[in-house]
């Protein structure tokens, strides 16, 4: 990554302290966004925090001031609900600036709700409507093979997502296409607007679907830094001709206990009060 | 129009009758001078000089004529199998990595399968893919699952999507260029394999967003897309042994629609205006013809030739356009019956 420096300078009491910093700050811009708007996803952007951590302080090429960068990883998010989660990582990438974060959900905000391609830098692709982002990135895996640029696609899906016919389309295609320059990521947390999703419509058991169609699949612990770490590496260094799955089981609201232990957690709601001891039940678990 | 259930409608040696597969391959009758696969030959040559264009069909190239630009550059065409959704987000991705993606299928996937994916990942952002697909209304007899008789109904409400109806093989040719060179969603209606050549006796060339007077008449004003322009020249040869003068002007362009062209031939008076489309009535050419003229306070006579709000037969072409009221002969009668 291109802005690794900063993460060199975040104070350190292990290897990855920094990295853990960096999921904490990330928890901490999402907890003041969703007090703006006084609700919203912030349970997945708490769940989802220490994966986007990893992308954007280990894995992914990019420039914050230039997010067109011709030769930058690019990071599709599918799932539009989980852009309050993906403006807190780009405000900790420095992409944008954090006061903005007063902006999220308002009038004329380039932080939607759901996340849009034409609004906000660094937001790659129109999500909101499931089983579209895996789709477009074997698109885009194609035409940066045509080009021969060595960029990766990464595509962060939802567990539910996969209910979306579309998402296996496109897993037989990327397969069928030889992708190894995409790297996709399902945030397995176990949740959907209905309930549970494995008792919606159940993807299991999803680690051998996808290696079923053709693909390199991890499954990791989404909450535990190394482990995510660890599997995004594998998934870069590896030499096979395949696209490459990590699928992250996640903890909605990781981070904020009481909010964790809360039954339905897909649209949190969250009392006024709650977002000051939200911020402190996070700081509480901030790293050393 | 259709029968009951599984009852005869015939005895199997009462008559020779026509097949299903008659004009499958190509929607020209016996005689008329055609070119052969005009799209895919016209993409093929734009491609040698453009390498932004790559082509990808849905187990459909062969279909499509899309096969000849395959043949020419086999490197830039992706076969994406049977999978339209795939097809269209996949050409998304291409044009945002700076390609200009030309997607094939049948009209009746493109519209009814891969809708929210040309919406969402093409039209809303406004991407820079080309769909052209086959079939489009009532050019195939194998029925309801391969008629695309809603076509232009379902994407004439898609913001930032242009929509093209060609009439025939140099109204293709010239409309893959055009569509080549704009910057831009677009869906263009495909007629394949041997397409007739009708327009080159007319001094015409396409533009997309204009409309253009193939000939002048004082009774009739035809108002027609897609090959029912054909027909309408036909028809309108048809009746000048009746001293029925026909003007038509033919609207390739479907979305965005060349107003002004229209407004200003529907403003002469005294003329029956009828809009022609290989289309259902419902949400086409002369729907949006007749809500033009509305909101203008143009008020002609009115009448729409096109295809009933039903589920359409199976059967040979020339049976079904006899009896949905798009051949020339069922044209020239309805027209007439209009005028007395």
């Amino acid at each position: 990554m291109v802005d690794a420096a900063s993460e060199t300078e975040m104070p350190r009491a292990g290897s990855n302290v920094g990295l853990a910093e960096r999921a904490y700050r990330i928890r901490r811009h999402a907890v003041r966004m969703g007090e703006v708007q006084g609700q919203g996803y912030v349970g997945q952007a708490l769940g989802v925090a220490d994966v986007l951590a990893v992308a954007y302080f280990h894995a992914l090429r990019y420039r914050p001031e230039d997010t067109l960068w011709e030769e930058r990883d690019r990071f599709l998010l599918s799932i539009g609900h989980y852009a309050i989660a993906l403006y807190a990582a780009l405000i900790e990438a420095g992409v944008l600036p954090e006061e903005e974060l007063a902006t999220y959900g308002t009038d004329d905000s380039r932080m939607p709700m759901s996340g849009m391609a034409a609004y906000t830098p660094g937001m790659e692709i129109t999500g909101g409507s499931l089983g579209h982002g895996l789709g477009i990135a074997v698109g885009m895996c194609l035409g940066l093979k045509r080009k021969r640029s060595d960029s990766l696609v990464y595509n962060l899906l939802s567990d539910g997502e996969l209910g979306e016919g579309s998402t296996w389309e496109a897993a037989m295609s990327a397969a069928h296409h030889r992708l190894d320059n995409l790297i996709a990521i399902v945030d397995f947390n176990n949740q959907q607007a209905d309930g549970p999703s494995t008792a919606m419509l159940s993807s299991e058991p999803v680690t051998d679907k996808f290696e079923a169609f053709g693909w390199h699949a991890q499954r990791v612990d989404g909450n535990d830094i190394d482990a995510v770490r660890e599997a995004f590496d594998c998934a870069r260094s590896l030499k096979e001709p395949r696209p490459r799955m990590i699928i992250c089981d996640t903890r909605m609201a990781k981070g904020v206990p009481f909010l964790e232990s809360r039954d339905v957690t897909h649209f949190i709601r969250v009392e006024p009060h709650e977002w000051a001891l939200a911020l402190e039940a996070l700081e509480q678990g901030r790293p050393l | 129009m259709r029968l009951s259930k599984f009852e005869p409608r015939f005895a199997v040696n009462e008559r020779e009758r026509k097949t299903t597969s008659a004009m499958i391959a190509s929607i020209a009758p016996d005689g008329v001078l055609t070119r052969n696969a005009p799209f895919g030959h016209t993409l093929a040559r734009l491609a040698r000089s453009r390498s932004e264009i790559v082509g990808l069909t849905a187990d459909l190239g062969k279909y499509t004529d899309l096969h000849v630009f395959a043949q020419e550059h086999p490197d830039r065409f992706y076969q994406m199998g049977m999978a339209e959704q795939v097809l269209m987000s996949a050409a998304a991705g291409l044009a945002r990595e700076g390609f200009k993606p030309f997607a094939t299928t049948y009209a009746v996937f493109a519209s009814r399968r891969a809708y929210d994916f040309i919406c969402m990942a093409i039209a809303e952002e406004n991407l820079d893919v080309k769909f052209v697909c086959a079939l489009p209304g009532l050019t195939t007899g194998y029925g309801p699952s391969h008629q695309a008789t809603e076509d232009i109904a379902i994407f004439r409400g898609m913001p930032n999507l242009t929509i093209i109806d060609p009439c025939d093989a140099l109204d293709i040719e010239q409309a893959t260029e055009a569509i080549a060179d704009h910057k831009g969603p677009v869906y263009m209606r495909l007629l394949r394999g041997k397409v007739p050549v009708v327009l080159d006796d007319y001094d015409y060339r396409f533009q997309i967003g204009k409309a253009r007077l193939l000939r002048e008449g004082e009774d009739v004003l035809f108002i027609s897309s897609g090959l029912m322009t054909m027909r309408v020249l036909e028809a309108a040869k048809a009746m000048e042994a009746d001293r029925i003068g026909c003007a038509v002007l033919h609207v390739p362009t479907i979305k965005p629609l060349d107003t002004e062209a229209i407004l200003s031939v529907a403003r002469k008076p005294g003329r029956l205006v009828v809009v022609a489309e290989n289309h259902t009535i419902i949400g086409g050419l002369g729907e949006g013809v007749a809500a033009l003229l509305m909101r203008e306070g143009v008020h002609p006579v009115f009448r729409q030739i096109g295809l009933p709000d039903e589920f359409l037969d199976a059967g040979a072409l020339p049976t079904l356009h006899d009896r949905y009221g798009i051949s020339t002969a069922e044209i020239v009668g309805r027209v007439r019956v209009w005028l007395q």
